[in-house]
């Protein structure tokens, strides 16, 4: 009995350092960040001035500038995008390396590589690859790639397009919308950032080699006896697949969910060496406008704002996940 | 038992706070810690220079080199308002000249510098319009070493001379050249949009010329109103402008714009600060010309200078720091080597390169106006809106928003 409480309180004793410290550095800081939010405080030196939700709400505002409206819509786009992207391509690489091919090692690592470079380094290089040329320097990187093999249709300005898709007010779809109450969704705020699609296929070159290594873990934690035992039933390839080993490997899916959406809800060294804000915030995401405000503006309640908000966002994703896993191990 | 508890308690806290604390330098002595964020270069070199006639004049005095390296003074800045507010200042530290000293809280923090003006006779050296530019609250807060000019319209003279044109003076010449040379297939004005500033940075430049000196400077203070038709105006030739420009704008900075396009004869200007002169020497190309930007001739000027914090650890050897960066040796030696001119009007023009000289012919002969997008013109937190609300304007060209957002922006910034 005594070693129990002797135990106990020396683990706590080895604890305790820690959680002050997590709880001073991360949730006292969490909190005087949202405290700060809150006041005026719009240069170095620090002023409490208590606002209430000023802040909050001149980045909802449009007038003098709908930087962040444009910073979500380009996160939506870039998270459902990159999420997808590599997800598929993590997936797909990873079967076709179960199947045992030869020199299994070398397309690993080959696909593994990417995510050892820094953000900043994929930056540089996909913006020289993708960076677009004009009429008079002709065509660059993977633009006259496309020229030479003859698919000069496929040359855009990439990073450069500032177009945005979205419903138009006056489109018919677009009064239909207003004539049935939902005019607010017929909004250039609500809709696809093409220039995002470069920013999109850098991150996923970077990440999809970590989905495959996660889906590869996973399919190699399949025993051979069961896939066995789905053929002597009858079963095809397909099938197995389908019915079998992709509902297995579902937890490593929603794991690779979570690591890669919090990772793009927060990206910032990619577009700030790849494209910077972009054509009229084209490519624009919070934390980078959260960065400019606060330490190039000096704005430092308004970038409180906007860290407190991508806090919100982060959590509704993470917290579901938290809550399930949780409860998963009190089960077991 | 408890007492071992404890102690393995402390110990582990030791170890976690001796990983996250600093030593921070003690004791007493001859020292002069000077605060900047010039690390690299040019400006680490200038700053050198000033250190060494220091040391001749003021032997014994062992310097600190404070710097914090990082994008315009970003990092440096906040390093510096936490010592200043917690009391423990540096000797001197760098300022941007101009409106830049009001985020510090001047009358709180940093030592008026009236009678050091008046006694090194700095009133008589600097122009009027500096002079006028430094005062804040009706003190003069720093000592500045450099100038830099904004409002360049830099031109490729093989390119004019193969169209046989003339750089242009005026917003009619410029638009009757630009259409000369788009019909020789040649960009008429270089342009890099990456950062994000360069529009807002364009458009100052365009204001001044519009608006003059005085309707420039009372956009900042309310005296202007930014409703006013003049303002577009300048939102509606920066448009024209911009339209002729690259198409990959928004691929390059400044510099990418100036070696894709400028070098290599495919694009007649750019408008740009005169920190391209020391690029264009870097990359020996020599075949450049420069006027001011179309209109009247105004100066756009921002500032480096040096200040002293009430409470300065040495403050004799802080003002003789200042004394040295006001004198007329200090700024002859730092300013060729930082690739500026120098605030003071008396300094040897053989120093300089040939655009320095020029610059310093206009410094002590044209109107002086503040950049707003170099920290001179208005607080940072107003000059970022203002460069957001441009860099809108620059892609979608929509004058009426791009105006009333500016007005905005004003409104915002003036009130408090």
């Amino acid at each position: 009995m005594r070693g129990v409480t002797r135990d106990r309180a020396i683990s706590f004793a080895l604890v305790a350092p820690s959680i002050i410290l997590i709880a001073v550095f991360v949730y006292g800081f969490i909190g005087f960040t949202g405290f700060a939010s809150l006041t005026k405080w719009d240069s170095l030196t620090p002023n409490f001035t208590f606002v209430g939700l000023h802040n909050y709400q001149r980045l909802f505002a449009t007038v003098p500038t709908d930087r962040f409206l444009c910073d979500l819509r380009n996160t939506v786009t870039f998270t459902v995008l990159f999420l997808v992207s590599s997800i598929v391509l993590g997936l797909g690489l990873a079967i076709l390396l179960d199947r045992h091919i030869k020199g299994e090692g070398i397309f690993r690592n080959l696909f593994l590589f990417p995510m050892a470079i820094s953000y900043i380094v994929t930056g540089v290089l996909w913006r020289w690859i993708l960076s677009p040329g004009s009429s008079q320097t002709g065509a660059l990187g993977l633009n006259l790639i496309f020229e030479k093999l003859g698919l000069g249709f496929l040359k855009w300005g990439w990073f450069t397009d500032p177009t945005i898709l979205y419903i138009h007010r006056d489109s018919g779809f677009g009064a239909f919308l207003t004539h049935i109450g939902l005019g607010g969704l017929a909004s250039p705020y609500i809709g696809v950032s093409l220039a995002m699609i470069s920013v999109v296929i850098a991150a996923t070159w970077q990440m999809s080699g970590y989905t495959m290594a996660m889906y590869l873990a996973a399919l190699r934690g399949i025993p051979t006896e069961m896939r066995e035992a789905d053929r002597v039933d009858g079963a095809s390839e397909v099938q197995i697949y389908r019915r079998v080993i992709l509902p297995m490997i579902r937890p490593v899916t929603l794991s690779a969910l979570i690591v890669l959406g919090h990772i793009s809800l927060k990206i910032f060294d990619l577009v700030v060496s790849m494209t910077g804000p972009g054509p009229a915030f084209a490519t624009d995401v919070p934390a980078f406008y959260m960065w400019d405000t606060t330490f190039r503006g000096n704005n430092f309640a308004q970038g409180a704002a906007i860290a407190i908000l991508l806090l919100f966002v982060v959590a509704l994703l993470i917290i579901p996940y938290l809550v399930s896993s949780t409860r998963r191990e009190v089960h077991a | 038992m408890i007492r071992r508890l404890i102690s393995v308690f402390s110990i582990v806290l030791v170890l976690c706070f001796s990983l996250a604390l600093t030593t921070c330098g003690g004791g007493k002595s001859n020292k002069l810690e000077i605060f900047s964020w010039w690390t690299v270069g040019g400006e680490g070199e200038g700053l050198k220079a000033l250190f060494d006639i220091y040391q001749k004049q003021y032997p014994g005095v062992q310097i600190v080199n404070a710097t914090v390296a990082g994008g315009a003074g970003t990092n440096a800045k906040a390093v510096l308002a936490t010592r200043l507010t917690g009391g423990k200042p540096p000797d001197a530290f760098q300022l941007h000249a101009g409106l830049e000293v009001e985020k510090y809280d001047p009358e709180k923090y940093i030592l008026p510098l009236d009678s050091f003006y008046a006694s090194e006779g700095l009133d008589k050296v600097f122009p009027k319009d500096l002079l006028s530019l430094l005062q804040y609250k009706g003190h003069y807060w720093g000592v500045p070493v450099n100038i830099h000019r904004a409002n360049i319209l830099w031109y490729n003279k093989k390119v004019f001379a193969d169209a046989k044109l003339q750089p242009p003076t005026t917003w009619d010449e410029y638009f009757k050249v630009s259409k000369a040379l788009k019909a020789r297939k040649i960009i008429p004005l270089a342009f890099g949009s990456k950062d994000g500033y360069e529009a807002g940075h364009t458009f100052e430049t365009v204001l001044i010329s519009v608006l003059g000196p005085d309707g420039y400077k009372g956009l900042w203070t309310g005296a202007t109103k930014w409703t006013d038709p003049k303002v577009a105006d300048a939102l509606n030739l920066l448009k024209k402008m911009l339209a002729d420009t690259n198409t990959d704008n928004a691929a390059l900075t400044w510099d990418g714009a100036l070696g894709q396009y400028f070098i290599t004869n495919k694009a007649a200007m750019m408008i740009m600060g005169d920190w391209v002169n020391g690029w264009f020497i870097s990359q020996n190309f020599m075949d450049y010309g420069w006027e001011c930007v179309p209109g009247p001739k105004i100066f756009d000027g921002l500032s480096d200078s040096f200040a002293v914090p009430k409470g300065a650890p040495d403050m004799q050897n802080a003002m003789n720091w200042l004394k040295v960066c006001g004198s007329q040796a200090g700024q002859a030696a730092f300013n060729p080597l930082k690739g500026s001119i120098a605030a003071r009007t008396d300094v040897d023009p053989s120093l300089f390169n040939p655009y320095s000289q020029s610059a310093m012919k206009d410094w002590t002969s044209e109107p002086i106006v503040p950049s707003v997008v170099h920290g001179a013109a208005a607080k940072e937190k107003w000059a970022t809106v203002y460069k957001d609300i441009l860099a809108t304007f620059a892609t979608k060209g929509d004058v009426e928003a791009a105006q009333k957002a500016l007005d905005q922006a004003a409104t915002d910034n003036l009130a408090m």
